[in-house]
């Protein structure tokens, strides 16, 4: 606290204020701070932060800026997809709509920098603005100057401005391999566990106490801290659970100090959880109706995932069941499989069990469309005509993404594919056409 | 932070200064030492964050000299030369530039006759925009409000008319500065460069073209039309300096000026640098940073840092500072980042780096990594972390979201998530580095990452 107290050139209030909004990051805003120096002073010309979701970079950036009404842009980059945009929001937040109307219509970077320095020539700077730019590794994707030129904004504008980059990548992969100037790299640590805890415990339900809330919180951490320590999400998670942890409560069955108790009732609970919701299987709509329903335990709506089941017409079917097939299954086994006279196969040669890792560890490999057919006519019963159907069909499977399209689309001749879909889906649909699939998987020999 | 402990010394220098100004009434002025800090703090940013030249130049006094007589030639006697400034980033290109000018300016002469046109390889993108840019800064007669008329090959046409016309001695000189030299030679047919140096060649309006890069390699870049037009003068800034010199250019950059306000306090902040640059610990520190790299501006960016820390409780800087400044600068990001993983995400982690060993590098894709994890858990007989797949393949996608882990090839809406190949972007000591480091790691995930090949 102490250290956000002193900064001169600040209104002590308002440090005070900032220092409350921001619990555990009093160390990095500090820090922050000091870096920025005074109000009028000149600033570092660009900063990196960089640190894992909800570490706080956005927020603690907002409340240093709002509190202590500093002049500043704050721009995501995921928003401006153009760099149009990204000129126009920040020339509207120092200048106001005017000057951002002075861009042409498709402005490049000169321009941009021209009508800054106009601008700023009309109005100079008597603080330092700052340019925060939000998820800034999306900034690689676009022009490839335009990193570089934001690293020096303060050279080229020749304006008191300090560019504030947050990310969640290490700076090392954003570098430009001829080189750039290199900003200031502050990273902001991860919360830990008693951090977390003590953060996901402001937030205290208004009709229990602080000690009851906080217990609660333990027992979440306890089931999902090795999994998850994005803070957001483990704040949506305590917040939709919390009625079911006080539900013994309400039935008078137990009190507010029993712990173990309240623990046992709730941990099945969230266990199941980390399946449903945090998975986003349920949605947190579904989860909240669910509880209420006393009968129905959780879990036993079906979830997205669980929809697999695809009404497929009956060639489909074997054409997808022959695809799984050919790309699962060794070319020099289909002779075994297929062929009803097939000679003589060794077992031994067969059965060469030196290749160490299955083709359900692989992935599926690809397969041109003659040995598609071939394996379907042997799987299919009755005689099939190859007629113009079952290629339009084998198509709109590649449509469907149940099959993928290795080669090139315009190859007519001999294409090849690869079969998209999971061992369960195929397993189904194979039940569905009293097809045992298993019997003919190499790897389940 | 530290603030209490400093704070006797800053009572005792107040009361101090307060004294001296009474027994001398106020003969030269004494600030209170928080407008002290201000003006230092003030002084000290402008010039790390390069705002302010120095007054004069270390180390490259020949080819400033190169660099004056060059300019001033073209400047007073219509000269036309073509020159180009090459060192590695952080050299001080564009300071040289930069002095160079300001002191050419001094001369009345050249104050009335000579125009600049700056131009940046980062912003003038293309050729158009470059000579929209020009016209712009001759401030040419088809400018009106700031809008330029006519198409390019109009523009450029009255741009090169404009020029051809001039002659050595009635004409205006021209000095064109061209920042980020190279990117300027990836332009369509390099028309741009071809068409300044060739005025440069020919007897036209004197122009001297001064391009400013980090490339070596810059002539290769060049077409051979244009590189035959290029008068090959190059200035290489190569920094040679050696220790002792470097351990003065910290001192100079941070000590103060004469014309500071208050004499006592830049005496005392002098002799308080120079201490601090003749302590042991922190010669050690620096000469790590002279090893790592020799150019300024990692330099300015670690005495930023250092001048950050001071303040009115603690008006100096202590060893202590700077060794934390530097710790900072040196701090592993990547590391920094592997300490913030989930325990779930650091065993798939542990997993990839066991089939990089067993299978000397080759892609994984999900299966395997999970195949792997599987098989420590099935040895340990210990459910604690018996994960479904799709908790599994959140955890992996994190992983492929901080760019830990990357995909081999780009196509990755053909494969499922599962099959898609990947490749780990950390080594063995990094890994190893961040499990130490980790909070309350449990030991069989540890002995499992120290054992050779899972």
């Amino acid at each position: 606290m102490t250290a956000l107290l002193q900064h001169p050139g600040y209104d002590e209030e308002r440090l005070k204020g900032v220092a409350e909004k921001l619990p555990c990051r009093e160390v990095q805003a500090g820090m922050l701070l000091s870096l920025m120096g005074q109000p009028h002073q000149y600033s570092y010309p660009s900063i990196f932060i960089y640190g894992h979701r909800a570490s706080g970079k956005s927020h603690v950036m907002h409340v240093l800026m709002k509190e202590l009404e500093l002049s500043h842009a704050t721009v995501s980059c995921v928003e401006c997809v153009s760099i149009a945009l990204l000129f126009e929001q920040v020339l509207l937040s120092f200048f106001g709509c005017d000057a951002a109307s002075l861009l042409p219509r498709s402005p490049s970077l000169s321009d941009f920098v021209r009508v800054y320095r106009q601008q700023c020539s009309q109005s100079p700077a008597k603080q330092t603005r700052y340019i925060v730019m939000e998820k800034a590794e999306l900034l690689r994707d676009t022009d490839a100057s335009l990193l570089s030129a934001l690293l020096r904004l303060q050279e080229l504008v020749e304006d008191n401005v300090t560019v504030i980059l947050l990310s969640e990548i290490a700076w090392d992969k954003f570098r430009p391999n001829t080189g750039c100037f290199e900003p200031l790299l502050l990273h902001f640590p991860d919360y830990s566990k008693s951090e977390l805890q003590q953060i996901l415990s402001q937030n205290v339900h208004p009709s229990y106490s602080a000690g009851f809330y906080s217990a609660y919180i333990n027992i979440l951490l306890g089931v999902f801290y090795s999994v998850c320590r994005d803070l957001r999400e483990l704040r949506h998670l305590a917040a939709l659970n919390f009625s079911k942890f006080c539900e013994p409560l309400a039935e008078g069955k137990v009190k507010e100090t029993d712990t173990h108790k309240l623990w046992k009732h709730i941990e099945p609970h969230l266990k199941k959880a980390m399946q449903t919701v945090y998975l986003r299987e349920v949605s947190s709509l579904q989860w909240e109706q669910m509880q209420q329903m006393e009968e129905e335990e959780a879990g036993a709506l079906r979830g997205l995932s669980a929809h697999t089941h695809v009404e497929l017409p009956y060639y489909s079917k074997f054409l997808l069941i022959a695809a799984y097939l050919a790309s699962y299954n060794p070319a020099r086994t289909d002779k075994r499989f297929f062929l009803k006279h097939h000679g003589k196969i060794r077992k031994t040669n067969f059965l060469k069990k030196n290749e160490k890792t299955s083709n359900h560890l692989l992935g599926p490999k690809p397969f041109p469309l003659d040995r598609l057919l071939a394996i379907f006519y042997s799987v299919v019963d009755s005689r099939v005509a190859p007629t113009a159907s079952i290629f339009s069909q084998i198509s709109s499977l590649v449509t469907l993404q149940l099959l993928a399209q290795v080669s090139h689309d315009d190859q007519l001749d001999a294409p090849k594919y690869k079969c998209a879909v999971s061992l369960d889906f195929i397993c189904a649909i194979a039940r569905t056409v009293n097809f045992d699939i298993v019997k003919y998987l190499y790897d389940f020999l | 932070m530290l603030k209490l402990t400093c704070f006797p010394t800053f009572s005792h220098f107040a009361v101090d200064s307060h004294i001296i100004m009474s027994k001398r009434k106020a003969r030269d002025a004494h600030l209170p030492v928080g407008e002290c800090i201000k003006q230092v703090q003030q002084i000290l940013r402008e010039r790390f964050c390069e705002r302010r030249l120095p007054d004069r130049l270390e180390g490259v006094e020949a080819q400033y000299k190169h660099l004056l007589e060059l300019l001033r030639r073209t400047a007073i006697h219509g000269e036309s030369n073509s020159v180009l400034i090459v060192g590695p980033r952080g050299a001080g290109k564009t300071t040289l530039l930069q002095c160079v000018l300001r002191d050419l300016q001094k001369e009345e002469k050249v104050q009335k006759n000579l125009l600049q046109v700056h131009l940046n390889g980062l912003l003038q993108t293309d050729d158009r925009i470059a000579l929209k840019e020009i016209t712009r800064q001759l401030h040419l007669e088809n400018v009106v409000g700031d809008k330029v008329f006519g198409s390019f090959a109009e523009n450029l046409a009255f741009l090169l008319e404009a020029l051809k016309k001039g002659n050595r001695s009635s004409s205006c000189p021209v000095l064109f500065v061209l920042d980020e030299f190279d990117l300027f030679a990836h332009h369509k047919n390099q028309t741009l460069l071809y068409n300044l140096f060739d005025v440069s060649q020919s007897a036209q309006a004197p122009i001297a073209v001064v391009g400013v890069t980090c490339r070596l390699d810059v002539l290769e870049l060049l077409e051979k039309r244009v590189k035959s037009r290029f008068s090959h003068r190059q200035i290489h800034l190569l920094s040679s300096l050696n220790f002792t010199q470097y351990l003065e250019r910290v001192w100079t950059q941070l000590s103060l000026p004469d014309s500071f306000p208050d004499k006592k306090f830049a005496q005392e902040w002098n002799a308080g640098v120079k201490t601090l640059c003749e302590d042991k610990s922190v010669e050690e520190v620096l000469q790590r940073h002279f090893n790592s790299s020799k150019d300024f501006r990692s330099l300015h960016m670690l005495l930023m840092l250092c001048l950050s820390r001071v303040s009115v409780a603690k008006p100096t800087i202590k060893p202590a500072d700077l060794l934390e400044a530097s710790r900072m600068c040196f701090a592993d990001t990547t590391a920094n980042m592997l300490h913030g993983l989930s325990i779930l995400e650091l065993c798939l982690v542990i997993a990839m780096k066991h089939l990089n060993d067993v299978y000397e590098g080759e892609p994984f894709n999900l299966q395997m990594v999970h195949n792997e994890f599987k098989k420590f858990l099935h040895r340990k007989s210990n459910s604690m972390y018996n994960f479904e797949q799709p908790v599994v393949m959140k955890a992996f996608e994190h992983l492929q979201q901080l760019e830990l882990i990357r995909p081999v090839d780009g196509s990755s809406a053909k494969v499922q998530r599962e099959y898609q190949l990947m490749r780990l972007t950390l080594d063995h000591s990094q890994i190893m580095e961040a499990l130490q480091k980790y909070p309350q790691c449990p030991t069989d995930i540890k002995q499992w990452a120290m054992s050779a090949f899972g």
